[in-house]
């Protein structure tokens, strides 16, 4: 275990230096790219903005600012470009509609990823998958933004039924966090549930000729107790897995389009409006926050790995 | 055949699968019994219906393409066309399957012990404590060395040898009355397979258990056997008790295999007699008799199927499917001669 941390940490390190790097090469040498210029305005001098370059130091090595930056970013004193404000409050003002829109997700879309991938697999080919394998098709190759703007156009401009949009914390109104999130979850968890099911419809179809499952029949084991113990218990684990990495994914801002749809004003939209104004500090952030997540996160997977399928050691 | 004493009779069973290329005649009308405390082997050559006819018997032949008629009747039961719920309370506990490959069978992620547990639970009310202790006391009897620790394992910590002690320990687990055990060693280490068989047959004997064996061993066979079913094409072509198979075999498919079984106690063959050919088709079977194609004593009447029939009043349960009258066999037999040498399918070795 110590092992697999220290390599694990070594690894997260290496990922995060090389994202960082590479994230901060890019902004270097995109077209428009000089923040000065665009902190300066239309109108500035050449002067003037040789002056702004000057103070926050654009005039300087490449490396002596990206080491710069990074000490910011460590010592939690990077400013963005655009409004001047400290990133990190600015993340962290955006990570509770960011979680919310992660966790209710999450949940729907593992549920219903389950319950429908099981309902497909009872009796493959029949009408029931069939209809299910056709909704779980659209579902995926349907945009997020057209799902959304088709919910929004109907639920909330149509019918107000439910908000059209904005964040409102749980702390302040349980039920309006609730109306509010609702739209924003159905419409991320819908691929996912379509893509989750399929998988899931595989793995138990394989799961079924396996010869441990005919021996679990012969053992006695009733149909459901099959299917709860031997099929269903094999042939969740590569789920949990992916649905780990999934989740970690819209944690870290990888819901841009759903959180610009519905305005949640989270991490993703965050992302998204400083990619627009080439603000380099917030994107480096999000990006290395992202990496940190999703190396943690793939950890933790493989830990859960070897914890459900004993043949997986973690020192391998 | 009267119903009354046997443990098992099968009458007339037939399995076939609808495919696109036609209907597969795997099992073709097969009758036999089994009794209390025997042990009967089933032997042919791969595809000739062995496995297809033992997992059917028990229900466990649910392809949706599959097709099962005529008669299994267990200790008055009758299991073909039986409702799940009725199969589910006769497998594992009155019948017992040890399957050919125990490295797929035990389910990779559960610990063994609860394996074994799990089938005890199901089939007894007892606590999960008592049937776990129960699981590590069969591990011992089926000589699983610190069976306590060793029940907390998982499958892919155990060698083959062990793993099929597993199988036969859970076949134990419920003191059936007939365990059913499909080619139990062929995916076993050779240097083992006899030990276990013979544990196997051990154990069967000391609980009074009725084993099916299916088995490609004729060594096995001769040492284990009680009687024996030798099947081709999805049918018996001859059935017998160990001894008069071996002394006095009446079926050329039977000489074919005898033939095909290195001796130690006979001049070595230059090259070991092998039955040319390859089994036939089930989709497009031969005819009439299913072997006459390969066999080098066909004549214009195999082209009828031949009835499984007594060759002597004095042993009615020695049978055999084959025209050729008893003077002719006993003339023609030439176990362990040349059968024909040219590309045989498959070399049947003890």
């Amino acid at each position: 275990m110590t092992r697999f941390v220290v390599r694990r940490s070594l690894q997260a390190l290496i990922v995060l230096a090389l994202v960082s790097v590479f994230t901060f090469l890019i902004f270097q040498v995109i077209p428009n790219g000089s923040p000065a210029a665009r902190m300066a305005g239309r109108t500035a001098s050449p002067a003037q903005i040789a002056a702004i370059a000057r103070s926050w130091g654009f005039n300087r090595p490449i490396y002596i600012q990206y080491l710069h930056m990074m000490d910011k970013i460590f010592t939690g004193s990077v400013i963005s470009y655009s409004q001047q404000i400290n990133v990190l409050d600015q993340i962290k003002r955006g990570l509770p509609a960011t979680i919310s829109l992660a966790a209710g997700a999450g949940v729907i879309w593992l549920a219903l990823g389950i319950l429908i991938g099981l309902l497909s697999a009872i009796r493959p080919g029949r009408l029931l998958d069939n209809t299910l394998g056709f909704l779980a098709l659209t579902s995926i190759s349907a945009p997020v933004f057209v799902i959304g703007a088709v919910l929004l156009y109907a639920l909330a401009y149509r019918t107000s039924v439910l908000p059209s949009g904005g964040y409102v914390p749980l702390t302040d109104n349980p039920w309006q966090w609730f109306e509010h999130m609702l739209l924003p979850w159905v419409s991320l968890s819908l691929p996912f549930i379509g893509f989750y099911s399929r998988v899931l419809r595989g793995n138990i179809l394989d799961a079924k000729h396996e010869d441990y499952v005919r021996m679990a029949r012969a053992k006695g084991l009733s149909g459901r107790r099959v299917l709860t113990r031997h099929v269903l218990r094999n042939s969740l684990i590569p789920i949990m897995a992916l649905w780990g990495l999934d989740f970690a994914g819209v944690v870290g801002g990888g819901a841009i389009l759903i959180e610009s749809i519905f305005d949640l004003n989270g991490v993703g939209q965050y992302a998204a409006e400083s990619i627009k104004t080439l603000d380099v500090p917030p994107i480096m952030v999000i990006v290395m926050y992202t990496a940190v997540l999703v190396v943690v996160v793939a950890a933790l997977v493989d830990i859960l790995y070897a914890y459900l399928d004993p043949r997986i050691s973690l020192n391998d | 055949m009267s119903g009354a004493g046997h443990l098992l009779q099968v009458e007339d069973l037939s399995v076939s699968f609808e495919t696109e290329g036609g209907t597969v005649h795997a099992v073709d009308a097969v009758s036999f019994v089994a009794d209390a405390g025997e042990i009967l082997c089933v032997v042919g050559e791969s595809g000739s219906g062995k496995s297809v006819m033992t997992s059917s018997l028990i229900g466990l032949t649910r392809a949706e393409n599959a097709t099962i008629s005529g008669r299994a009747t267990f200790d008055g039961v009758e299991l073909v066309g039986a409702p799940e719920r009725t199969l589910e309370r006769i497998r594992g506990a009155q019948v017992a399957l040890i399957p050919q490959d125990p490295m797929s069978a035990l389910d990779p992620v559960l610990r063994i012990g609860h394996q074994i547990a799990e089938q005890i639970r199901v089939h007894t009310s007892v606590s999960r404590r008592a049937a776990e202790e129960q699981a590590v006391a069969l591990m011992e009897r089926v000589g699983i060395p610190q069976a306590r620790t060793r029940s907390r394992a998982f499958v892919h910590e155990f060698s083959g040898g062990m793993r099929q002690r597993i199988m036969i320990a859970m076949a134990l687990s419920c003191r059936p009355k007939l365990i059913v055990a499909d080619e139990p060693t062929t995916a076993l280490d050779v240097t083992i397979q006899a030990q276990i068989l013979h544990e196997l047959a051990g154990l069967c004997h000391e609980t009074g258990t009725a084993l099916i064996l299916v088995t490609h061993d004729f060594g096995v066979v001769a040492e284990l056997a009680d009687r024996v079913i030798v099947m081709y094409g999805g049918r018996i072509v001859e059935q017998a008790a160990v001894a008069e198979l071996f002394d006095d075999p009446q079926h050329p498919y039977t000489w074919g295999l005898l033939g095909s079984v290195p001796r130690v106690d006979r001049p070595r063959a230059k090259r070991l007699p092998t039955i040319s050919g390859a089994p036939p088709s089930l989709i497009r079977p031969p005819a009439g008799c299913h072997f006459a194609p390969r066999c080098p004593h066909a004549f214009e009447r195999c082209g009828e199927v031949p009835p499984l029939a007594a060759h002597s009043r004095e042993r009615p349960e020695h049978r055999d499917r084959c025209w050729l009258d008893v003077a002719e066999k006993r003339r023609r037999r030439v176990v362990g001669g040349d059968i024909g040498l040219a590309g045989g399918k498959e070399t049947i070795v003890a």
